[in-house]
């Protein structure tokens, strides 16, 4: 007990000013919003959600304010998945008593824990200003390379809602996510997420590009 | 006599059981973190992500496919992806994630998995 008392502690005080901004503190009891010192698999096993001190390099606010609102389930088989699977009769599973709906919130929490997470910046090293250089062509070969050529839809579900549980689904990972964060994260999710489960892949930057292209216009009512 | 010798053997024992297991812990729990996601719990290749794999993952207690998969091969499939030893794109490549001494223990570890040799 004295331990948890401890643990929330903690996390109040790292979330600081995020805190005073807007951001509930029970965000840190599942939701790292400072860059964790400790970069170990173990870290990995403890996790309870996706690391947030980069949220605002990450996510568009507007998707935010109203997915905090009505969330939904955006790794469909838990986070982490190994955590929160079981065996099927064909396959493993998502087990649904291992996985816990987000928190539903308010329009004026939401609007301010927006603000909160939208100001916890990814440093420019990590993150660099125009990693997506912006060219929309590439977008048909980039759905290509997510369906077939780089077999992404093995881990997400992408524009059709059809894919693989272990990743978060992309049928809207345009709205959801910034073009630069869907480029730097694909192009070395570890550097993000120490021993995170998406394999770095030996992607041109090309590729790259093409698939940002193709991924940011999923959600936003386009025609990728 | 017989008991120094017993107390030499367990002494010896104890001496090896933690290097075996650090050896061990950390392969199957790499197996668990990056693998089971498409070989499955049962690493016989149902994992969760089967739905979207147009290519069944391998069977990994398929003792006699794995019996005839060269260790050299295994790692390479690992750290180089199914692509680099003709076989599914799907299979993604490990090498920039794992260590070639991680991905060493995790082809011991598949021969635990399938009970077969190299």
């Amino acid at each position: 007990m004295k331990r948890l008392l401890l643990a929330v502690g903690l996390a109040v005080a790292c979330v600081g000013d995020a805190y005073a901004g807007g951001l509930d503190p029970s965000c840190a009891a599942c939701h790292a919003l400072v860059k964790p010192a400790d970069a170990s698999i173990d870290r990995l096993w403890t996790r309870k959600g996706p690391d947030l001190w980069y949220a605002g390099s990450k996510f568009n606010a507007e998707w935010l304010t109203s997915w905090l609102q009505n969330p939904k389930a955006i790794r469909p088989a838990g986070y982490p998945y190994f955590k929160s699977v079981m065996k099927g009769s064909d396959h493993d599973v998502p087990d649904p008593s291992k996985i816990t709906p987000h928190p539903k919130l308010d329009k004026a929490a939401a609007e301010a824990a927006t603000a909160a997470l939208m100001a916890l910046k990814a440093p420019a090293d990590l993150l660099p200003p125009g990693t997506f250089k912006g060219d929309m062509a590439g977008a048909r070969m980039g759905k290509l390379s997510f369906n077939k050529l780089r077999g992404c839809v093995a881990c997400h579900q992408g524009e059709d809602g059809k894919g693989g549980f272990s990743g978060p689904e992309l049928t809207d990972g345009g709205a959801r996510l910034q073009p630069d964060f869907i480029a730097a994260y694909t192009a070395n999710p570890q550097a993000f997420d120490p021993h995170i489960w998406m394999p770095k892949l030996t992607l041109k930057d090309q590729d790259i590009q093409r698939l940002t292209a193709y991924l940011s216009q999923l959600g936003r009512g386009g025609n990728p | 006599m017989k008991l120094q010798l017993m107390l030499t053997l367990a002494g010896a024992a104890l001496m090896l059981t933690p290097t075996v297991g650090r050896a061990d812990a950390p392969a199957k729990q790499l197996y668990e973190t990056y693998c089971v996601q498409c070989h499955g719990l049962n690493r016989n290749g149902t994992g969760v992500n089967l739905p979207g794999l147009s290519v069944r993952p391998r069977d990994h207690t398929d003792a006699k496919g794995m019996g005839a998969t060269p260790d050299d091969e295994l790692f390479k499939a690992i750290k180089e992806g199914g692509l680099a030893v003709n076989k599914s794109v799907l299979m993604p490549t490990w090498g920039g994630v794992l260590t070639d001494p991680q991905i060493t223990e995790l082809v011991k570890y598949l021969r635990e998995v399938c009970h077969c040799g190299s």
